[in-house]
């Protein structure tokens, strides 16, 4: 039999039929649905049908909620209320679950999906948000499709998808204290660029993949879209197994046994051939940061900004100049020297328990620079009660951080929180895109702990000179 | 949505590498429903600058885009499609493009081509030189003439062709093989992974 990557696995057992000029027909087994999804229904709707398999069909608000209150009545923006509602009421009509506002297990859809359960290796699994690439830490095959593509997996449960091309990032050796997997995924994306994945999708292997937390896995296939990848993907392993046991919806008992001998054999064969390879030096990535509006604008915290003038390409130059009139940016100063007005910790990227306990070991005895606006959103309601239950919101509390409710919240701003034109963010979130959050507003990504460190510095901060 | 066929414009040039589907729409037009003018939204807040090619009155009607690098990477959100359909955009001519865009471009009768970067910036130069300059892009031959008269092939899958020249109804096609989906679903069974 021919050597098979973990990706050809997953695709050749959802392929229902091929057709001559290259386009297969997936079946999807899990179709994540958020409140951004009322399009979709409706365009169901006009055709009079309904969901063909509710049962594989699980949803959550996230985009449209507040973090300020559980109470879907209390959302005064009409648009806003009109889309939590319209999930609930498609809920009710196409007989899926719903984890609502009010249910324990509402969240960010991208936390929700692996802290059920719901998420597991060798699935097919789709949601209508490009950071579905997430799931793919559990080694699932996982992307993000557009409103007409959830309209079609609602009708027909399937996908017509062409091939696509294999990566495998390879990242082996120690990671440096203070550097985390936020780091490894935004040095990748400054190393391959912005399009540097696109077509493919991604495998992460190496020593430095293996050896990071499941919620370190999650993190990092969450950017694989960041640098174009369709799909970001880590062999599921003993990390993955204790990481799913015992959640609501994974398997059971003997049904458990079996799945984990299933799911050990979809790791990449020996001798399985990938269209493009990239290796990566671990041991060598420096807590990261973004100064400009692509992800791929990243550069070790403790590096100098560059000068636009002396890029060579000129296209490059004048994206440099845009960015740094932009961002406010002078060449030639350090990242550290940059002030900050507020900081954003959360989002599907960094919104996870280990997130929270990496924010609030900073956090522990400091105080929130003057001036600045410091948040914490936690990723899932699951999530806010384990902090709470460790004490890490207190921690959060005493520093003068505010602890928020569970969403999408700052870091697209869908439900009205985004920052003000001019003011400079240390974000955890995933886009530094210009404008994100919110017009004017100039936003820096970077790991929980650099970006909590920066809320008690005032500025962007080396976190390896705080910890310890 | 419209059968794609055959169309003959102007072009507006958005050059710069990486443009994301946050610029194309922000974000808080989302929550908008479809069967509002998305081209209101169209960029909306880059139009804020003077200098934006949007606002020369000679592309304001251009039906075709001259993108750079990866063109409309970023979020899946299909409104970016929408913006650009509703202001009259049918193709979009880049070196590459953000996967997810180029998937929803299709459905919704946009189409996007793919030319070798040198072809986009000679485009891009000649309409920069003439904003009226016609560029004309033809499916069925799959081919892009320039203003200079110049034809470059561009390749495309088969099945996104067919689906633009006939502006295909994909989730009905689908659905005359619900026979083959329900035996897959007898299948797989309980262990569906």
């Amino acid at each position: 039999m021919t050597a098979e990557t973990m990706f050809e696995k997953i695709w050749n057992r959802h392929r229902v039929l091929e057709r001559e000029d290259g386009q297969t027909l997936l079946y999807v087994d899990r179709h994540l649905v958020h409140d951004g999804s009322a399009p979709a229904f409706e365009m169901l709707r006009d055709r009079g049908l309904k969901p063909r398999a509710p049962e594989r069909i699980f949803a959550t608000p996230d985009h449209y909620v507040p973090t300020d209150t559980r109470d879907v009545a209390a959302i005064e923006n009409d648009e806003y209320r009109g889309m939590v509602e319209s999930l609930e009421q498609n809920a009710a009509e196409g007989g899926f679950s719903l984890f609502g506002l009010k249910d324990g297990r509402q969240g960010i859809v991208h936390v929700v999906g692996p802290e059920t359960g719901l998420t597991q290796p060798g699935m097919l699994l789709v949601c209508g948000d490009s950071h579905t690439s997430t799931h793919g830490a559990l080694g699932a095959l996982a992307f993000g499709i557009g409103m007409t593509e959830v309209a079609h997996v609602l009708g027909s449960q399937t996908l017509w998808q062409r091939k696509p091309k294999t990566l495998r990032i390879t990242v082996d050796g120690t990671l440096a204290p203070g550097v985390t997997a936020k780091d490894v995924i935004l040095h990748i994306i400054a190393s391959i660029g912005a399009a540097g994945a696109t077509g493919h999708v991604i495998e992460y292997a190496g020593s430095a993949i293996r050896g990071l937390s499941m919620e370190g896995r999650l993190t990092l296939c969450n950017m694989s879209i960041e640098a174009g990848g369709r799909a970001g993907m880590v062999a599921p392993d003993e990390t993955s197994f204790a990481y799913l046991q015992g959640r609501e919806y994974a398997p059971k008992g003997a049904d458990w046994d079996r799945a984990v001998e299933r799911w050990r054999a979809l790791a990449s064969d020996a001798d399985a051939v990938f269209d493009r390879e990239v290796v990566l030096d671990g041991h060598a990535i420096a807590p990261m940061v973004t100064w400009g509006n692509s992800p791929e604008d990243a550069l070790p915290v403790d590096a100098m900004l560059p000068d636009p003038e002396a890029a060579p390409d000129p296209a490059r130059r004048t994206a440099m100049q845009a960015a740094f009139a932009y961002m406010g940016l002078t060449p030639g100063t350090a990242l550290t020297s940059l002030g900050v007005d507020r900081v954003f910790i959360g989002s599907c990227t960094n919104g996870r328990i280990e997130d929270m306990r990496a924010a609030a070991a900073i956090a522990r005895g400091r105080r929130v620079a003057e001036g600045v606006t410091a948040w914490v959103v936690p990723g899932s309601a699951p999530v806010k009660r384990q902090a709470e239950a460790e004490g890490l919101d207190q921690i959060f509390l005493a520093a003068g951080f505010e602890w928020r409710e569970a969403g999408c919240s700052m870091c697209l701003g869908t439900n009205g929180e985004i920052g003000t034109p001019g003011q400079r963010i240390a974000a955890t979130s995933n886009r530094n895109f210009r404008g994100r959050q919110g017009p004017g507003v100039r936003t820096h990504l970077m790991s929980p702990a650099m970006a909590a460190a920066a809320a008690v510095a005032g500025h962007i901060t080396d976190i390896r000179g705080l910890e310890g | 949505m419209d059968a794609f066929s055959t169309l003959t414009s102007n072009a507006v040039p958005f050059a710069r590498d990486n443009i994301d589907t946050d610029q194309i729409l922000p974000a808080r037009y989302l929550a908008r429903p479809r069967n509002d003018n998305h081209g209101e939204y169209l960029f909306r807040d880059l139009r804020q600058t003077a200098d934006f090619p949007l606002n020369r009155p000679e592309w304001q009607a251009a039906r075709i885009v001259l993108g750079g690098r990866n063109f409309a990477c970023g979020s899946s959100r299909e409104n970016a499609v929408w913006a650009l359909y509703d202001h009259g955009v049918r193709a979009v001519i880049a070196p590459s493009y953000g996967d997810i865009f180029a998937t929803n471009s299709v459905k919704n009768g946009l189409l996007p081509v793919v030319l070798p970067e040198a072809v986009v910036q000679s485009l891009i130069a000649a309409t920069e030189a003439d904003p009226n300059a016609q560029i004309t892009v033809d499916l069925p031959s799959q081919t892009v003439t320039g203003p200079d008269g110049a034809v470059h092939h561009f390749d495309i899958d088969p099945f996104n062709k067919r689906c633009l020249l006939e502006a295909l109804d994909e989730l009905a096609f689908t659905l005359t093989h619900a026979e083959d989906i329900a035996a897959f679903e007898r299948r797989i069974g309980r262990e569906n992974f």
